[in-house]
């Protein structure tokens, strides 16, 4: 979709300024709140309690020492030599692998199990793709005290085996999802149900900016500390803005939170990378941007991949935090703007780069982000001697089982 | 007469409570459509026809497997829409009951104009609540077809009126809050929250999730104009046997 040049400066201006999503929860066309009635009161209970937890300086305190305590923020942006003299250009990494738990996944949990605490919650649920938000999820509830379901498809649960031990050590309760595509949509699906049967009682911590309003501005909020820290963290060690972000896309949280705070650098170019998957025909690929068109899954209208009679596409990936057919709604606004450019790298290509990342920065990423570091190389390569940043969003270690399984590892 | 209406007065006109059906197009098979059709026109007063879908949220392990058991035998709207061309008049009004995906692909104007010939007059949008459902409702209603509003024991009591004001054909009040599928005994806040439903409303209600007994069916009739069986109705259907006897069988 596209949006005429006059209606998208509006649009941006919004956006920057703060006034999306509107009052209908909607980035400009896209977002909304397509859920079932039962959930209705719930939705708007949360973000009452959202809006709240936000303007309550005594909240956001404590939730910013557990950040620098727990965590670990800020996470450090990490100048990379080796690929710098291997692309062209000047590189640095924001490094959200060295974020507790090892993935940028933990800034939106931690501050939501403060908010299902604030909400008086029974107990937390949780969906997961790589297992990375399951993580997050049942580590923020041991550490706040509440009891975690994490919903998991059975082939995820095989190729991120160790974090599924991680969250039972963690004292969580895995689900194992056995029906749908038997990955993070299955788990998505399977979560919702959940708290469909319990609204009050349960605490539905969302794992991306996606899902109906108000997650994806939620989650946005939770997320926004990456790039919010990468600007300044540039503008002191690299001296002024970078020429190019990168960062990869599933549901899209680790790049919206990175992308928030240079949307309205008009010199800062911004890429999101979606997987490619084996390929760009139907199926095989999690590309919702990139291949997919305007539709509702999951509460919200949004980029998605699905079929003539409407039914939502298998996707494929190796990485399974990219593997899921749909997208955040903010997202789908900032490519109809124009302002972020979508583009994919495949299997092939993320296991490239994670190799490249591994042998000349001795740092071992994640499938996910190493997709966006193929599409920065790929950039480098016809735009030399630029200044690029890259959302390192998570480390690779739970990675191990697919990697060991690659002839060519 | 508009679609809507003949659906509201086949509820009033029905012997209390009216009984409404729902089953998954295609499933067990595509073959037996329309013979499933005709006997649930039979034995019911209205029927849902339920649209399948790849992601179900709202509904519980029955009405999922059975809209993956359709998805498989290669059914679709398009399909289904065809198939109750052909059919004709089944002697009971028709609701489609679809999320939100399959209609955008298909095209809501074009669904709105072909609902007339299909014998449709209500649609069932579970994951379209009020606050999405302005141009639907307006476009569907031009052409005689009711958005049927779905209530909740969770719904407040101005969102009630707001809704039940809104809705077309009949007011859904879901009984229980939950995914669909399981027995539930009628409880005196059931109750209460019925006579509340009914108290907004001058469209008739009907209750839907949990209902597969005769008992509750009997103690329903006085607070609710209809009842919706759904995977009561699926779940004959899996085991082969004939929904129209067991139909009946709730009205002993």
């Amino acid at each position: 979709m596209k949006i005429a040049a006059s209606e998208g400066r509006s649009q941006l201006d919004a956006l920057l300024r703060g006034d999306l999503p509107d009052g209908n929860g909607r980035f400009g066309p896209f977002g909304g709140r397509f859920a079932p009635e039962t959930l209705m009161p719930a939705l708007s209970r949360l973000e009452e309690a959202a809006r709240e937890f936000f303007a309550d300086a005594g909240a956001c305190e404590a939730l910013d020492g557990e950040r620098r305590q727990w965590i670990g923020r800020p996470t450090p942006l990490t100048r990379a030599r080796g690929l710098e003299k291997s692309w062209g250009a000047q590189v640095w990494l924001k490094r959200e692998d060295l974020a507790h738990t090892g993935a940028h996944k933990i800034n939106n949990a931690l501050g939501q199990a403060h908010l299902a605490l604030k909400l008086g919650a029974r107990r937390v649920v949780a969906e997961t793709g790589a297992g990375q938000h399951g993580v997050a999820a049942a580590a923020a509830c041991a550490r706040v005290g509440l009891p975690c379901s994490v919903y998991m498809g059975v082939l995820d649960m095989e190729r991120q085996a160790p974090n599924v031990q991680r969250m039972h050590q963690l004292g969580a309760e895995v689900v194992a999802v056995d029906k749908g595509d038997r990955t993070l949509r299955a788990a998505t699906d399977e979560a919702f149900r959940t708290w469909v049967a319990d609204p009050e009682g349960v605490y539905y911590l969302l794992g991306s900016a996606v899902g109906p309003h108000p997650y994806p501005w939620l989650v946005r909020e939770l997320q926004r500390i990456i790039g919010d820290e990468a600007r300044s963290q540039f503008a002191e060690q690299a001296g002024g803005l970078p020429d190019a972000v990168f960062a990869c896309v599933g549901g899209g949280s680790n790049a919206i939170g990175l992308f928030h705070a240079f949307l309205g650098d008009e010199e800062v170019r911004i890429f999101g990378v979606e997987a490619g998957g084996t390929g760009l025909t139907p199926g095989e690929n999690a590309a919702s941007l990139s291949a997919g068109r305007p539709g509702v899954l999951h509460g919200s209208y949004s980029m998605l991949l699905y079929d003539d009679d409407g039914q939502v596409l298998e996707t494929s990936s190796i990485s399974a935090g990219l593997d899921y057919p749909g997208v955040g709604p903010e997202h789908a606004l900032l490519q109809a703007l124009g302002r972020v450019r979508y583009v994919t790298a495949d299997d092939s290509e993320a296991l490239e780069s994670l190799a490249e990342c591994c042998r000349l920065e001795g740092i071992l990423p994640a499938l996910e982000p190493a997709h966006a570091f193929f599409a920065a190389r790929r950039w480098a390569a016809e735009n030399p001697g630029k200044r690029i940043l890259i959302g390192l969003s998570g480390r690779g270690d739970k990675d191990m089982p697919t990697l060991t399984a690659q002839a060519s590892w | 007469m508009p679609g809507a209406e003949r659906i509201r007065r086949a509820i009033l006109e029905a012997r209390r409570p009216a009984l409404l059906p729902f089953f998954s197009a295609g499933h067990p098979s595509a073959g037996v459509f329309h013979s499933i059709l005709e006997q649930l026109a039979d034995a019911g007063d209205v029927v849902e026809i339920g649209v399948p879908f790849s992601d179900p949220m709202a509904d519980g392990v029955t009405i999922q497997r059975a809209s993956e058991a359709a998805l498989a035998n290669g059914v679709s709207l398009e399909w289904i829409l065809r198939e109750l061309k052909a059919h004709g008049d089944p002697g009971a009004p028709l609701v489609l009951m679809s999320y939100y995906n399959p209609l955008l692909a298909y095209g809501l104007e074009n669904l709105a104009e072909r609902c007339g010939e299909c014998h449709v007059g209500g649609l069932i949008v579970p994951d379209l609540p009020w606050e999405e459902c302005d141009s639907v409702r307006e476009l569907f209603e031009v052409h005689g077809v009711g958005l049927v509003q779905m209530v909740t024991p969770a719904t407040p009591a101005k969102r009630m009126r707001t809704l039940c004001r809104g809705s077309g054909g009949f007011v859904y009040a879901v009984t229980v809050t939950g995914v669909t599928g399981g027995e539930r005994r009628v409880s005196d806040e059931m109750t209460a929250y019925l006579q509340r439903v009914g108290e907004c409303s001058t469209l008739p209600v009907c209750a839907g999730f949990g209902v597969r007994s005769a008992e509750q069916v009997r103690t329903l009739a006085g607070v609710a104009d209809g009842v919706i069986v759904g995977s009561a109705v699926v779940d004959c259907l899996e085991r082969g046997e004939d929904p129209g006897d067991f139909l009946r069988s709730l009205r002993t």
